[in-house]
C-alpha cells in the first residue's frame, strides 16, 4: 500500500496545479464582485481552458476525464478559496439527468452553458407535503394542447432566486398510484406565474426558497422521459445527490477540538488532560480518520478504474451528527462564553456556534439520518423495505394529514 | 493512491476464509467451549502446516518473511471464525517480542519452533486488576530466575514458552521462561471466553533468560504493543463482521407481526449502525496496518485509532446481534454468545478502550506539537 499517485496521475496533478496557479484570480477587482459574479467569472475561465466539468464528454464542454482525474482536480482546486457551490446542483445532479433523458437538441442547447456557468439551474422536488416521502408531491400539471399548466408549491429550493432554469417533478395523473402519476420537466425560472420567496432558516440565513406556481405554462417539448415516467427520471437526479451534498463540514475537526481543549481549563487543569474530554476527542478522531481512510479506499478503486464499494454511503450519516456533537461539546468547554456568536468576540470567530446552528440542517438535507440508515440497510445489507400502504392505490385516495 | 491489498493478498484472504469455514465452523468453537480443552490442537497443527504461524518471522529463523499485510488478513479471518487457537498470543505477542528484543541465540532457538507451530508462546503481563502500569510490576528477576504471579495469562495452558514482563535492579525486562519446569506453577482460570484457555502463573525462582540480555525501554515495549494492537484490531473487525452477518441473516428469516423483522426500521437502523462502525473500523485498520508494515512514525496514533475503532465495532456488533435475535440470542444453543465473549475478551487483552482512547489523544497532541 502507498498513498502515491501513478505516473500518469502525477502528470495530471502537475498540469492542474500549474494551470490553477496561473489562473486563480488574485486581483482586488475580483474580490469586489458579488459571490455569484465571482463564481461565474471563475467557472467561465475554467471552461474556456478545458477545466470545467472534466468528466463530461468534449461535445458538452468537458474533456472526458476519468473519475480519479476529477478527484485530483477537485483536490487541487480545494487549495484555493473559490466560490464553486452555485453550480453543484446543476452540474452534479441535473446535468447527468439531461444527458440521460434530454433530446440531442436540448443537450446541445443547455449543457455547454451549464458547464461554463453562464446558466445556473435549480431543482424543484420537495414540497410541504412530501420531504422524505418525495413521491407524495401534489404540484399538478394539466395538459393544454401542446402545453402543460402547472399549479402548486415547491419548497427547499436552493438558488431558485438566481437560477435561470429548473427541473421539476409534477403530478400529471392523480388517479394513478403515487409513483406512476408523475412527470418530469425543465422550466424557465423567469416564466410568468412563478413566485419565489426566501425561507428564513433558524440560522437567520436564507439559503433556500419556497417557489409558488400559478398557471405556469410549459411546453410539452420540455418534458424529460414519458408522461408518467417522472419518478424514474427523478431517481437519475437523486442518485447523483449524495455526491453534490455533504462536502461542507468545514473546519469543525479534531484539530480544532484539541486546540480548544488545550486553551481552556477544567478542574484547574487544561481540559485536554481530562479523561472525559480525551474520550470524546478519541471517538471523534475514530470517526474522522475512518471517513478519511474510507475515502482513500474509494479513491484507490477509482484509480484502478473500478467502481467504489458502498462504504462511502456512511459519510453524511457519520459527519453531520459528529459536527453537531463536537460543536455542542466545545461550547460546553468554553462555558458561558460558548454562547457568544459575535465574530470579533467569539473564540475561533464563531465557527463553532455557526456549526452548531447549521448542523440540524446537515442532518436533514439530502436524506435525513434516518433515511440514510434505511438506504444502508436496504441497498447495502439487503434488508426489505417497510410495507407501504399507499403504493398501489390511486394517489387521490391516499389518506393525508 | 494505492490503499488496498494486492491481488495475491486478496487470494490469501479467500483461501484463509474458505479453509476456516470448512475446518473451523462454529461447531469447532462450541466443542472447545463445552469441554475442558483450552484449544483445538488438531486445528492448530493444520494452521501451522499452512505457515500461518510463520507469516512475519524472517526466513533466517524458519519463517515465511511475509509482511504484516498478510498477517492482518489472517487476523481478520481468525476473528471471523472465533478460532479456538492461541494465535494472537503466540504470533502477535510472543513471536514479535522475541524477534524484537531477543539475542541472536534466543531468536535462533525459539523462532523456528514458533514459526513451525511446534511450540506455542504467550506473554505474561498482568498481575492485578486495573490498567497495566509497567513501572509497578511486582514480578522480579534476579540472576537466572524470576519470581512473581501473573494473572490472567492467555493460552498459558497450551504454551511452551512464556515472555514474562518483570523488573530487575536494572529496570524493566522481558524474560523468556520455558513452561516445562518445577519453578512454574499453573492453575487454569475460568474467563468469560472458555474457547480460549487462561491461567494464573506462579513463578518461584523459575529459570529465566532476559530477552536480549538487557533492560528494555518502556516505550519500546509500547511500540511492540502498538503493532499487536493493529493485529487485534483486524481480529476484532472479523468478529464484528461475523456478528453483523449473523444479525442480518436472522433479520431476513425471522418473521414477527406478519413480516421479516429486518423490514422494521428499529432493526434496520441497528444494523446500519453496525455497518457504519464496522466500516470505520475497517478503514482505520487499513491505516494501522499500513503504518505498521511501512514502519511509519504515525504508528502510535494509527494503532490506537485502529484499536479503539476495533473495540467499538466488535462490542457493538456482538451486543446488538444478540438483541436482534431476541430470546434465542440469549440461549447457549445459538452461536451469538461466541462473538459476545470473544469481542469482550479481545477488548481487554492488551489494555482496554479507555487506555487506548488516552493513547490516541496523546498521539494527536504529540503530532500537533511536532507540527508546531
Amino acid at each position: 500500500m502507498d498513498f502515491n499517485d501513478t505516473p500518469a496521475e502525477v502528470r495530471f496533478r502537475e498540469e492542474a496545479a500549474t494551470w490553477l496557479s496561473n489562473n486563480v484570480p488574485t486581483d482586488d477587482a475580483f474580490w469586489a464582485l458579488t459571490p455569484l459574479e465571482q463564481a461565474k467569472l471563475w467557472q467561465k475561465r475554467k471552461y474556456d481552458d478545458g477545466w470545467a466539468c472534466l468528466g463530461w464528454a468534449p461535445e458538452f464542454g468537458g474533456r472526458g476525464a476519468s473519475p480519479i482525474e476529477e478527484v485530483i482536480w477537485r483536490q487541487e482546486e480545494a487549495h484555493y478559496v473559490l466560490p464553486t457551490n452555485f453550480f453543484l446542483i446543476g452540474q452534479g445532479m441535473i446535468a447527468p439527468t439531461l444527458m440521460a433523458w434530454a433530446t440531442a437538441e436540448d443537450k446541445a442547447r443547455y449543457l455547454r452553458p451549464l458547464a461554463s456557468g453562464e446558466e445556473v439551474w435549480c431543482q424543484l422536488f420537495s414540497e410541504p407535503a412530501g420531504g422524505s416521502d418525495l413521491a407524495a408531491l401534489r404540484t399538478r400539471a394539466e395538459s393544454d394542447g401542446d402545453d402543460w399548466i402547472i399549479n402548486g408549491q415547491k419548497i427547499w429550493t436552493s438558488g431558485a432566486h438566481y437560477a435561470d432554469y429548473g427541473v421539476i417533478v409534477v403530478r400529471t395523473d392523480p388517479t394513478l398510484p403515487k409513483h406512476k402519476g408523475l412527470s418530469y420537466f425543465y422550466i424557465d425560472m423567469k416564466a410568468p406565474g412563478i413566485e419565489i420567496k426566501p425561507i428564513k432558516q433558524l440560522t437567520g440565513d436564507a439559503d433556500f426558497n419556497e417557489v409558488y406556481f400559478t398557471d405556469v405554462r410549459v411546453s410539452d417539448r420540455q418534458r424529460l422521459g414519458e408522461v408518467g415516467q417522472g419518478w424514474q427520471v427523478a431517481l437519475t437526479t437523486l442518485m447523483n445527490e449524495r455526491a453534490a451534498i455533504g462536502g461542507g463540514i468545514g473546519k469543525m475537526d479534531v484539530d480544532l477540538a484539541i486546540s480548544i481543549a488545550q486553551g481552556v481549563e477544567l478542574d484547574g487543569q487544561p481540559a485536554i488532560d481530562n479523561a472525559a474530554v480525551r474520550t470524546r476527542i478519541a471517538d471523534w478522531h475514530v470517526q474522522e480518520a475512518g471517513l478519511k481512510y474510507t475515502g482513500y479506499r474509494s479513491l484507490t478503486a477509482l484509480s484502478r478504474g473500478a467502481l467504489p464499494g458502498p462504504e462511502n454511503s456512511i459519510g453524511k450519516l457519520v459527519g453531520a451528527p459528529k459536527m453537531q456533537a463536537m460543536a455542542s461539546f466545545l461550547m460546553d468547554l468554553l462555558g458561558a462564553s460558548g454562547a457568544i456568536t459575535d465574530e470579533v468576540l467569539a473564540v475561533k470567530a464563531g465557527i463553532i456556534q455557526r456549526a452548531y446552528m447549521g448542523a440540524p440542517g446537515m442532518r436533514i438535507a439530502g436524506g435525513t439520518d434516518e433515511i440514510m440508515a434505511n438506504i444502508i440497510a436496504e441497498r447495502v445489507l439487503g434488508l426489505p423495505q417497510e410495507p407501504r400502504l399507499d403504493k398501489s392505490i390511486p394517489f387521490n385516495e391516499v389518506p393525508t394529514s | 493512491m494505492n490503499f488496498e491489498f494486492s491481488e495475491e493478498q486478496h487470494l490469501l484472504r479467500d483461501q484463509a476464509r474458505a479453509f476456516l469455514a470448512e475446518c473451523c465452523p462454529t461447531d469447532t468453537v462450541r466443542a472447545v467451549l463445552d469441554s475442558d480443552n483450552e484449544w483445538d490442537h488438531a486445528l492448530w497443527q493444520r494452521v501451522a502446516e499452512m505457515g500461518w504461524t510463520a507469516t512475519v518471522i524472517p526466513e533466517a529463523y524458519g519463517g515465511l518473511g511475509l509482511s504484516h499485510y498478510e498477517l492482518a488478513i489472517l487476523a481478520e479471518e481468525m476473528g471471523r471464525s472465533v478460532a479456538p487457537l492461541p494465535f494472537s498470543s503466540s504470533v502477535y505477542l510472543a513471536s514479535e517480542a522475541i524477534l524484537t528484543f531477543g539475542s541472536e541465540g534466543q531468536k535462533s532457538e525459539w523462532l523456528p519452533k514458533l514459526a513451525s507451530g511446534e511450540c506455542v508462546g504467550t506473554v505474561a503481563m498482568w498481575e492485578r486488576p486495573g490498567a497495566l502500569a509497567l513501572e509497578q510490576l511486582a514480578t522480579r528477576r534476579q540472576g537466572d530466575s524470576v519470581s512473581g504471579v501473573k494473572s490472567p495469562v492467555p493460552d498459558a495452558g497450551v504454551a511452551d514458552v512464556v515472555v514474562v514482563l518483570a523488573h530487575s535492579e536494572a529496570g524493566l525486562e522481558a524474560c523468556l521462561v520455558p513452561m516445562d519446569q518445577a519453578g512454574v506453577q499453573r492453575q487454569s482460570v475460568m474467563t468469560l471466553d472458555a474457547s480460549r484457555g487462561h491461567s494464573i502463573l506462579a513463578f518461584d525462582n523459575a529459570q529465566a533468560e532476559v530477552l536480549g540480555h538487557s533492560t528494555i525501554e518502556q516505550c519500546a515495549w509500547e511500540r511492540l504493543i502498538d503493532g499487536a494492537a493493529v493485529m487485534f484490531a483486524w481480529e476484532q473487525l472479523g468478529v464484528a463482521e461475523a456478528a453483523l452477518i449473523q444479525a442480518r441473516d436472522y433479520a431476513l428469516q425471522r418473521f414477527a407481526f406478519g413480516r421479516a423483522i429486518g423490514s422494521y426500521q428499529a432493526i434496520k437502523h441497528k444494523l446500519a449502525a453496525m455497518y457504519v462502525k464496522n466500516t470505520l473500523a475497517r478503514s482505520n485498520a487499513y491505516y494501522g496496518v499500513w503504518a505498521l508494515a511501512e514502519k511509519s512514525d504515525d504508528l502510535p496514533l494509527a494503532a490506537a485509532t485502529a484499536r479503539v475503532a476495533g473495540i467499538q465495532a466488535a462490542s457493538f456488533a456482538a451486543e446488538e446481534n444478540i438483541q436482534t435475535h431476541g430470546g434465542m440470542g440469549f440461549t447457549w444453543e445459538f452461536d451469538c454468545h461466541f462473538y459476545y465473549r470473544r469481542a469482550k475478551l479481545l477488548s481487554l487483552v492488551i489494555g482496554s478502550e479507555a487506555v487506548w482512547q488516552d493513547r490516541l489523544v496523546s498521539g494527536l497532541t504529540h503530532k500537533s506539537a511536532v507540527a508546531a
